[in-house]
């Protein structure tokens, strides 16, 4: 088992120098999910407006996968289409299942495959992506 | 310790990652040895049959193994009376039961429960649901900083008005033992019952349930070389006879009619359906086991390493220890600086050192110590000061492997 395949330096990067940390007053959706099994828990807010994932920001605690997850999730969304982010989102899915994915959109979270490797963190990993999930059906339940 | 005796753990002779295993999860399962292994499957080459029906010789050399069983738990925590061993999944199911049974019966409106924010989930949950359905009231005995409880708070916490008193004998993150013998007698003194979470305790030190005078005792198989899915409650006599079975089927039952029914005595009334007759016997043979090296001998063994691991871990800088300084249990909780305590068990797994990382099924108790998770590194029997020594080193690779975040 090698380390490295988790713990590669984009995910240290992401999860030491955390991107879209924090909260924001607009009119947003808030998602808080946690993992009961290891404590791991985000609160998630986007900002849905014509369709478009306008903004996003995370707050929480957990490990370095799952905050580094976070924190890569919210930069990939930001900006795309609710179905573009829900895309995505699949495409997560397949890559924790260790299936060959292309993220030619944002390319940092291809960091992650490694995490298939180690089936413990792979809720981890998994966290934020269902927060977004569940934000985006909340907000189409609302339409 | 003898060092033969890890050779009795075939489990321990592997790798795990490249690297020797080194299991320090014994809070979450201990490991099984031979003897219980082999005795498991004597029991289903030669023994197999049901209990307390069959008229053929296989029904009586199972009612006989699984009867067997009882007693040796009787005589290994020192119940008056076989009766009072009533065989259970383990310590949940068992603490379940008196909640279910005995709480919902004497609880009432003004009553209390008393219990601490310590608890493992499954000695806080029921009680919690008790106090809901018959409006008692839950309180929580105050911890000191380092865990422990100090009997003057005890005195002011239990009433008059408190019918229930349940502790653990031994905290599964603290590594604290609770002075239960005391408060056994100041809850009797106020006239309440005292059940005690017997599931740390049992595994690693001699117990007697006349000596501390509780009035229920729970214990799981699993956590002291037996299999899991076997445990026992212990209750006093008296009482047992008292309570309503939780329940009903098969096993059980002296007399069924179309609209009413009664039950076997004591302890089969406990225990409906087909009971959990092979794990018995495995709880039996565990016992056996441990007996044969003594409670003792194995209580000494793991103060002495709990004392050699607690030293060496406090070398590490940033590391941090929950709990009291000096503590005569194997369970070491704690945080190595900023460092999320699943990364520090992915990492020490990589170097075949099992630990565990998340809140140990208590979530009070992590916001009482205002972490979100703790890592826990567990000792029994088998382990020894060069397992000490593998964890130690490891962590100092998660150290440098994780850089500034300690």
């Amino acid at each position: 088992m090698q380390l490295d395949d988790l713990y590669r330096r984009v995910i240290m990067d992401h999860y030491k120098n955390p991107r879209n940390r924090g909260t924001f007053d607009n009119e947003a959706v808030t998602v808080n999910l946690n993992n009961p099994t290891c404590g791991d828990r985000i609160s998630l807010q986007l900002l849905l407006k014509d369709g478009i994932v306008q903004e996003a920001k995370y707050t929480g605690e957990g490990c370095s996968i799952s905050m580094s997850s976070a924190s890569m999730m919210t930069e990939a969304v930001k900006g795309k289409t609710m179905e573009q982010a829900l895309d995505m989102a699949n495409r997560f899915s397949s890559l924790m299942k260790g299936e060959e994915v292309d993220f030619d959109d944002y390319e940092d979270l291809e960091a992650l495959s490694g995490v298939n490797k180690f089936p413990a963190r792979i809720k981890c990993a998994t966290l934020a992506w269902n927060a977004l999930r569940k934000g985006i059906d909340e907000e189409d339940n609302v339409q | 310790m003898n060092p033969a005796i890890r050779e009795q753990f075939p489990i321990l002779h592997q790798e795990i990652n490249g690297h020797p295993l080194v299991y320090l999860d014994n809070a979450a399962t201990s490991q099984k040895p031979l003897a219980v292994i082999e005795a498991i499957k004597h029991y289903y080459e030669y023994e197999n049959s049901n209990v307390h029906r069959g008229v053929h010789t296989l029904g009586s050399r199972a009612t006989d193994a699984y009867e067997g069983a009882r007693e040796k738990v009787a005589k290994f925590i020192n119940a008056r009376r076989t009766q009072e061993i009533i065989f259970t999944r383990g310590t949940t199911t068992a603490l379940n039961l008196v909640a279910s049974s005995y709480g919902r019966a004497v609880c009432k409106e003004g009553d209390e429960i008393v219990i601490t924010q310590m608890e493992h989930h499954s000695n806080l949950i029921p009680w919690q649901q008790v106090a809901k359905e018959t409006g008692a009231t839950l309180k929580y005995i105050p911890l000191q900083p380092d865990g422990n409880i100090d009997l003057a708070d005890v005195e002011k916490t239990i009433t008059n008005n408190t019918k229930i008193v349940a502790i653990a004998y031994v905290s599964n993150v603290m590594g604290v033992v609770h002075p239960v013998k005391q408060i056994a007698e100041i809850a009797h003194r106020k006239g309440a019952v005292i059940v005690v979470d017997g599931a740390q305790s049992t595994p690693h030190m001699k117990v007697d349930v006349q000596d501390l005078d509780c009035d229920f005792y729970a214990l799981s198989g699993h956590k002291m070389c037996g299999p899991t899915g076997i445990g026992a409650l212990y209750g006093k006599k008296a009482l047992l006879e008292s309570m309503e079975p939780v329940e009903f089927g098969g096993e059980m039952i002296d007399d069924v009619g179309l609209y009413e029914s009664n039950w076997k005595e004591l302890p089969w009334k406990f225990e409906g359906g087909t009971p959990i007759i092979a794990g018995a016997v495995g709880l039996g043979a565990a016992i056996d086991f441990l007996e044969q090296i003594g409670m003792d001998e194995i209580a000494h063994h793991e103060s002495v390493l709990a004392a050699y691991a607690t030293e060496r871990m406090a070398e590490i800088d940033g590391l941090t220890i929950y709990g009291p300084a000096k503590r005569h249990v194997g369970v070491v909780t704690f945080n190595l600086g900023d460092v999320h305590p699943h990364d520090v068990a992915t990492v020490l797994d990589a170097s075949g050192v099992a630990i565990r990382a998340g809140h140990h099924c208590c979530q009070p108790l992590m916001r009482w110590l205002e972490v979100s998770s703790t890592a826990r590194a567990s000792f029994y029997l088998y382990n020894n000061e060069q397992d000490v020594d593998r964890l130690v080193s490891a962590l100092i690779q998660t150290k440098e492997y994780f850089g500034d975040a300690t």
